[in-house]
């Protein structure tokens, strides 16, 4: 196996009082997809900059195509592209102008501009929009040129944090074509961060990050098979009476999530019959969810994606965002 | 917008073409000083209202202040002289400080809206960037300058080429030295309203106490200490000494009007005056680069 192209080992990262990642560590293979999954807040937009060379580690080591991110930042950065969730570019100018700048920052040969601005920008389908100011793009052309943008220096690790947050549904899946389109072009590995489960199902390997710590590291289907319950959510007159009903009944340990009384059972099809005929509350609705990435996460963090988000984040976001516009 | 489903691109590059990203150096340096620049001068290209209301300023104080004023400082001044010929260099300057600051006003929308941030990723020397910048914020400043240059006539300031030439290159130095002062300030202030709050509020103070409006010699103590240390009395001193030594004026007159700035009673040369301008620009330009090089 060729060396890992990004080696994390160790890796905290304070500010102030507020420890954003709490010491984490892992690797990614050349040509993979990994994806960071965790709520809002929980450390992966700090781990991202780390690895981008946009803050240093509190401590810890971090490497990236092989070099150490804190001491040979600029090799670093010429290997790597960019595409952060909050917007970088310059409205006023022309989407060839943004490439344009961006490869006269990154020392792009003169001679092999032309043709690889062509190359990214077919690849996103802006070749033709390419004269216009970007102000008059729409949310999804914008994000596709940016990714254009951070492909032009042709990197070796394309880093997309929330690539596809704060688009329309449609959008996004559209953004996820051209991502995985090109992986079958170029010869680059994938680092991203999501809060969409369903968006994480798209990378070869996931981490699960709460708080700052990793807690889960492996292939999507090896994490979901390792959940292996059904996950049901029923609607009562009075659920905390159910709550209480269903663990004396059936031994389950049920929890109130998005406003639904949830738990999670082996074969839950065949178990709904059974609930209906036993409980002695009326039940007014059911459902049955296969084990997806948000059983995962709930698993392993005790929690939906959205209740972590609810609670833990607002804090926590609020700060580090206060630290992210600093820079 | 809906994305529509993927068309194949018309030429179908299927082999990604190889891009050599070159090591850092001075010429990878220079060509991000290049495009940071030519990215104010295209900015400045297409925000037409700018251009036009940065000129508003200086237009009402010669020609609504200054013509207002006229008949009351004629008498204070030797006949045959405009009061609009004395301020004109004053307001020469002011044209460029609005220009000059508020162009370094737009790294904090370019933080504000994301942009800085694809600058400081970049593989390339902060002091570049921030070297560019300014070169930029002097350029569209100074071009600023040259347009009020043309209302010279108005003010009876004759278009002699040589005094032109001396003008703009004093116009380049100041604005260079302002947009550094700016950018030093932009590295620190974060919120847009504080910068404009700020910047407002020292505009003001800085064109008073330049001497753009009265001559520096026969003032209170505080008053001359305070005009010392103002960036614009150092270029204002020359910017009016070459515009009386090419006006067919008794040289008394000129001695009245353009009085030596003293420091102590010493008189500043007219080469130390604009020395001082230029080492405040390397100065600022300095603090600047340094403020941008920390990292979280």
């Amino acid at each position: 196996m060729s060396e890992p192209v990004v080696q994390v080992a160790d890796l905290v990262k304070r500010y102030g009082d507020v420890e954003a990642v709490r010491g984490i560590g892992f690797e990614v293979q050349p040509g993979e997809t990994f994806g960071f999954l965790g709520p809002n807040g929980a450390g992966k937009s700090t781990t991202i900059k780390i690895l981008c060379t946009l803050a240093d580690p509190t401590s810890g080591t971090a490497r990236v195509a092989g070099y150490d991110v804190q001491k040979q930042r600029d090799t670093v950065r010429r290997n790597i592209g960019l595409v952060f969730q909050d917007p970088t570019l310059d409205t006023y100018l022309t989407g060839e102008q943004n490439l344009r700048f961006h490869a006269d920052l990154y020392g792009v040969p003169k001679s092999q501009f032309a043709p690889r601005m062509r190359q990214v920008l077919e690849m996103v389908n802006l070749w033709d929009r390419r004269q216009s100011a970007v102000a008059t793009y729409s949310g999804g052309m914008k994000r596709r040129l940016e990714i254009a943008r951070g492909l032009l220096h042709a990197p070796r690790v394309l880093f997309l944090d929330e690539p596809t947050v704060g688009l329309d549904p449609q959008t996004r899946s559209g953004i996820w074509e051209y991502i995985n389109d090109l992986k079958k072009r170029e010869d680059i590995t994938i680092f991203l961060t999501t809060h969409y489960m369903d968006e994480a199902e798209n990378c070869d390997r996931i981490a699960i990050i709460d708080h700052g710590l990793i807690v889960a590291i492996d292939t999507p289907e090896n994490l979901k098979a390792s959940v292996g319950k059904d996950r049901v959510q029923i609607t009562t007159n009075d659920d905390q009476a159910a709550i209480r009903e269903l663990k004396e009944q059936f031994g389950l340990d049920a929890a109130i999530h998005e406003g639904m009384v949830t738990f999670n059972v082996e074969n839950g099809e065949q178990f709904v019959p059974r609930l209906f005929a036993d409980m002695t509350l009326q039940i007014r609705s059911v459902s049955v969810h296969r084990p997806s990435l948000d059983d995962v996460f709930m698993s392993y963090t005790g929690k939906t994606i959205r209740d972590a988000e609810a609670t833990a984040g607002d804090r926590n976001r609020a700060q580090v965002m206060a630290f992210r516009r600093g820079r | 917008m809906a994305i529509e489903v993927t068309d194949q691109p018309a030429s179908q590059i299927t082999e990604a073409i190889r891009v050599a990203v070159p090591e850092k150096g001075l010429r990878q340096d220079l060509r991000a000083v290049s495009i940071v620049w030519r990215r104010e001068l295209i900015r400045f290209k297409s925000d037409r209202l700018r251009a036009v209301t940065s000129l508003i300023q200086p237009v009402l104080f010669l020609f609504v202040l200054g013509t207002g004023l006229s008949s009351l400082a004629s008498h204070g001044l030797p006949p045959g002289i405009d009061f609009r010929t004395f301020m004109y260099p004053g307001v020469l300057a002011m044209s460029v400080l609005f220009t000059a600051i508020f162009s370094a006003a737009s790294i904090v929308w370019d933080r504000e809206f994301g942009f800085l941030r694809e600058m400081l990723v970049a593989p390339v020397s902060r002091a570049a960037l921030v070297i560019g910048k300014c070169l930029g914020g002097a350029t569209v400043a100074t071009f600023q300058g040259i347009v009020f240059l043309a209302l010279a006539g108005a003010a009876h300031v004759p278009y002699d080429p040589v005094l032109f030439l001396t003008v703009i290159g004093e116009l380049l130095l100041l604005s260079f030295t302002l947009t550094a002062f700016g950018v030093m300030m932009a590295a620190r202030i974060k919120q847009i309203q504080a910068f404009m709050a700020l910047t407002q509020m020292l505009v003001m103070p800085l064109f008073f106490l330049s001497g753009a409006l009265y001559p520096l010699n026969h003032l209170p103590a505080w008053l001359t200490v305070l005009t010392r240390f103002d960036p614009l009395t150092y270029i204002v001193y020359p910017m009016r000494h070459a515009v009386f030594v090419h006006l067919s004026v008794p040289p008394l007159v000129t001695a009245q009007l353009t009085p030596a700035l003293t420091w102590f009673g010493w008189a500043v040369p007219v080469w130390l005056s604009i020395g001082m301008v230029a080492v405040m620009g390397a100065v600022l330009l300095g603090i600047a680069i340094a403020e941008f090089q920390k990292t979280e």
